[in-house]
């Protein structure tokens, strides 16, 4: 991270002052103890306390907030719930972390219309806690959703393992109230379905913070299917798995969900959550919704594509039980593996039909790094989850892991996929970004921050590779 | 590149690399055109951009579910190119040329530079919802690319939605890959007859709020007939076509299942088929579907058609009409699509935006366009 500017630092107490006369005692938190609750998200690797944390409770506060730290020139870091994989919640020693943690309310359920608006503090899982008892649910279901935020979801457009047919964060977003740096309040969208000139609530979502902060959103909510019953597949090949994959989509099928996990990581999940899975190279677990019949119907047209690839098992949930026992392994999968190892995992997308060969490569990598990988990943629509095992308290272990990181997403990126799928860049994958684009691709992206917070204040070291945005950031600096 | 000089200069370059040259050396304006058949927005002045030689399929794979395509290839050869793989675009995109009185091939390029979507945007999405990357040359002639051929991805900020629905004021698009769809094997729709604004727009919201996934949900108040889309496998399409029979059982609703016949009433409803005959201004109001009614009732003198299930309201008014004062505190917006008075009209073609949203839209425009020679005017 870049090195913090030691006037702001000198002036802590007084920028400390100017944010408690607009907000509540209790909003504001600059002791040095517990700022370190704020030092960190989910990519724990990286650790900085930050000058002050802030916990506005509505939108005229993030407002008041926001004006006080573009007049002091402080940079701001925005926080959902922290739970971040590519540290996009990371602070730094000269700037203060704007928490939406107390902004929790639904302001708004419209089922007729079918949406919901939101104060952004909100977790996924309660956006559809709040609409179940109509039936109703929000589409977007990251594997963090009982913790994670919907500011944060909005920051990363986040997806899960339902996109295939949902979409994921900016295809259910109708609309949001969001706050400049410099404390402008901005409407874009509404319940009303497209905009009215450029789709700025397109550029807003996945920007990672680094354009304003959304307080408020209207999301869209969907009728819950009649049912659904998920298929485990076991083959004892890669590529054939990979094949069935293909097969089922060109058959015109779009299931809701395809999971796909390699041997390492069936046998972790075994080892841990014990769901009677096959020892076998790969394992594909495929969900279909609707009434019982319909089910039936794709499910026969799966099975019978599954069957004439030659499968290890195939096993059909008889009843609910059965189902939750597919699925179990699949969801513990994650600290499965956190039990084993300290692990790193990555999130590059690849076209679906590059999957063997890239499965391959990672195997050949894999043993010239002398590290593990088990793969768990969402087939349909070919955002891997590669998840590197190190020991984080042997020295150079994570030097070592995080090479074999970047080696596996610059391969993602040749075969013609994407660094990050649905975690975001971050401070993680920042360095990467000139693998995936050119210099003018990224200057594109950087005009857009400079119209939005033309002084870099906003979440500033993130995203770009720190040397392209040096200027931006630093402008003083950079002319000396 | 061929230099063909009619009344203008117009510039036709044949590559990506020849449009960013041009672009680079011209002192602009420009007017950018693909097919020429979405003229919306005033005519920018200067010389004409034609990129209907920037052509042809890049890649396509049906088993990854994308598409890449250069933006000057005509729209009707990619959708043959997917009917051939039992594919589509889901969006549904409109054909404009019966509404605006255009003629021309509708190039994908115009497609994304209008955002355009038909009636399964409900459900499928917009244009914008199924693009996944683009390359496109900016004012000052450089090339850039976003997103890529892959569904999920969060790498950088996302310019691909930025570029759809920007009409050419922020670059030149000259290739994008999209999300295409498995071709439903069955569908069927439901006609409601002698169903007035409120009882119709209410059957359409209890439709879309069942959970039998309606991909097309429309009312034309001048028949007074509702309709409602479903689409899938066979033995599903059956289910739920008599689920939603029963459900509206006391509508005594028609069940059309000849695929001709389904196929000319949605595409009618697509293309605006109510309001292709007459004069006047076409407005396009996007707004809350259970506001419909309301603003339907504001607006004296017009003709409508409504889809997504209320949300798009197509109107056709008296010339010098401002449909706008309709939608006062309601929220939504509306485009003025098509005038019968270009020369005198005053009022503006794209909704205007509250000050803090077009300081943005302006930010935006000077970065990507420096110069403003890319449709200068159009949307602004």
């Amino acid at each position: 991270m870049p090195a913090p500017d030691p006037a702001i630092l000198a002036r802590k107490a007084q920028i400390v002052d100017r944010l408690r006369h607009v907000l509540p005692p209790d909003a504001v938190i600059s002791d040095e103890t517990e700022t370190r609750a704020y030092e960190c998200d989910a990519l724990t690797a990286y650790r900085c306390p930050p000058l002050a944390a802030v916990l506005p409770a509505s939108t005229a506060e993030v407002s008041a907030v926001l004006r006080v730290c573009h007049e002091e020139g402080v940079p701001v870091v925005p926080r959902g719930s922290g739970t971040s994989l590519a540290g996009g919640a990371l602070p730094t020693a000269d700037s203060v972390i704007l928490g939406v943690a107390r902004m929790a309310e639904v302001l708004e359920t419209d089922y007729q219309n079918r949406f919901i608006r939101v104060q952004t503090g909100r977790t996924n899982l309660s956006v559809t806690g709040a609409v179940e008892e109509e039936d109703f649910f929000y589409a977007p279901d990251p594997s963090s959703q009982l913790a994670c935020a919907i500011a944060g979801n909005i920051a990363m457009n986040s997806g899960g393992a339902h996109c295939l047919k949902y979409g994921v964060t900016t295809n259910n977003l109708l609309g949001v109230t969001m706050v400049t740096m410099d404390g402008t309040v901005v409407e874009l969208g509404g319940a009303h379905l497209d905009a009215p000139g450029y789709d700025l609530l397109g550029i807003i979502c996945g920007s990672e913070g680094q354009l304003g902060i959304v307080t408020e959103a209207t999301l869209r909510i969907l009728r819950k299917p009649e049912g659904a019953r998920p298929v485990l597949m076991a083959y004892d090949s890669l590529e054939v798995a990979g094949q069935v994959v293909s097969d089922i989509i060109k058959a015109g099928l779009l299931p809701v969900a395809i999971e796909f996990m390699d041997r390492p990581c069936i046998r972790a999940c075994e080892a841990f959550a014990k769901a009677g899975y096959p020892d076998c190279e790969a394992l594909l677990i495929v969900e279909v919704e609707g009434s019982e019949g319909e089910i039936a119907e794709q499910l026969d047209l799966i099975l019978n594509i599954a069957r004439s690839h030659e499968p290890v098992e195939l096993r059909e949930a008889q009843d609910a039980d059965e189902a939750g026992r597919i699925w179990l392994g699949r969801k513990s999968a994650f600290g499965a593996m956190g039990q084993l190892n300290d692990y790193m995992c990555l999130d590059g997308t690849i076209p679906v039909s590059a999957l063997p060969e890239v499965l391959g490569r990672i195997a050949e990598m894999s043993r010239e790094f002398g590290l593990e990988v088990a793969n768990v990943f969402h087939a349909g629509d070919g955002n891997m989850h590669p998840l590197i095992l190190f020991n984080a308290n042997e020295a150079g272990q994570l030097e070592l892991c995080e090479a074999f990181g970047a080696e596996i997403l610059k391969l993602c990126v040749e075969v013609g996929g994407c660094l990050t799928g649905e975690h975001g860049v971050g401070i993680e994958k920042r360095d990467l970004m000139t693998h995936q684009y050119a210099p003018a691709d990224l200057d594109a992206q950087m005009a857009v921050k400079d119209v939005f917070d033309p002084q870099w204040l906003l979440n500033p070291a993130k995203v770009f590779p720190l040397a392209a945005s040096q200027q931006r950031r630093t402008p003083l600096a950079a002319a000396e | 590149m061929t230099l063909s000089m009619t009344e203008e200069t117009r510039l036709q370059p044949t590559s990506e690399a020849e449009l960013a040259d041009a672009v680079a050396a011209d002192p602009g304006p420009l007017r950018i055109k693909g097919g020429g058949t979405r003229a919306i927005g005033r005519a920018a002045a200067g010389n004409t951009l034609d990129t209907s030689g920037i052509s042809g399929v890049t890649l396509y794979d049906p088993g990854a579910l994308t598409l890449v395509v250069k933006a000057g290839t005509p729209l009707a050869e990619v959708e043959t190119l997917l009917a051939e793989n039992r594919q589509r675009l889901a969006f549904e995109p409109m054909d404009h040329r019966p509404l605006l009185r255009t003629e021309g091939s509708p190039t994908i390029g115009g497609m994304v530079a209008t955002n355009a979507s038909g009636p399964r945007r409900i459900q499928a999405g917009a244009c914008r919802d199924c693009l996944l990357g683009v390359r496109f040359v900016d004012g000052t002639g450089r090339v850039i690319k976003n997103g890529g051929r892959v569904m999920k991805n969060v790498t950088g900020y996302d310019l691909v939605k930025l570029l759809a629905g920007s009409h050419g004021t922020l670059g030149i698009l000259t290739e994008l890959s999209l999300k295409v769809l498995p071709a439903p094997q069955a569908s069927a729709t439901l006609i409601f007859e002698g169903r007035g604004i409120r009882d119709a727009v209410a059957l359409l919201s209890q439709a879309l709020t069942s959970p039998y996934e309606i991909t097309g949900a429309a009312y034309d108040p001048q028949r007074q007939k509702a309709f409602l889309r479903i689409e899938g496998f066979a033995g599903s399409v059956t289910y739920r076509a008599g689920k939603l029979m029963e459900l509206f059982g006391s509508f005594a609703p028609v069940l059309e299942e000849d695929p001709e016949r389904i196929g000319a009433i949605w595409r009618g409803i697509r293309d605006v088929e109510a309001l292709h005959d007459d004069d006047g201004d076409i407005w396009r109001i996007s707004c809350k579907p259970g506001d419909a009614p309301a603003i339907a009732d504001r607006i004296d003198d017009a003709t409508l058609l409504m889809d997504w299930g209320g949300g798009l309201i197509w109107a056709r008014l008296p010339t010098g009409t401002d449909a706008r004062q309709a939608l006062q505190g309601l929220g939504g917006h509306a485009t003025l699509i098509r005038t019968a008075d270009p020369a005198n009209t005053t009022l503006p073609v794209f909704h205007p935006e509250p000050a803090p949203v077009a300081r943005i839209s302006a930010g935006l425009r000077s970065r990507f366009d420096p110069r403003g020679i890319l449709n200068p005017g159009l949307m602004a």
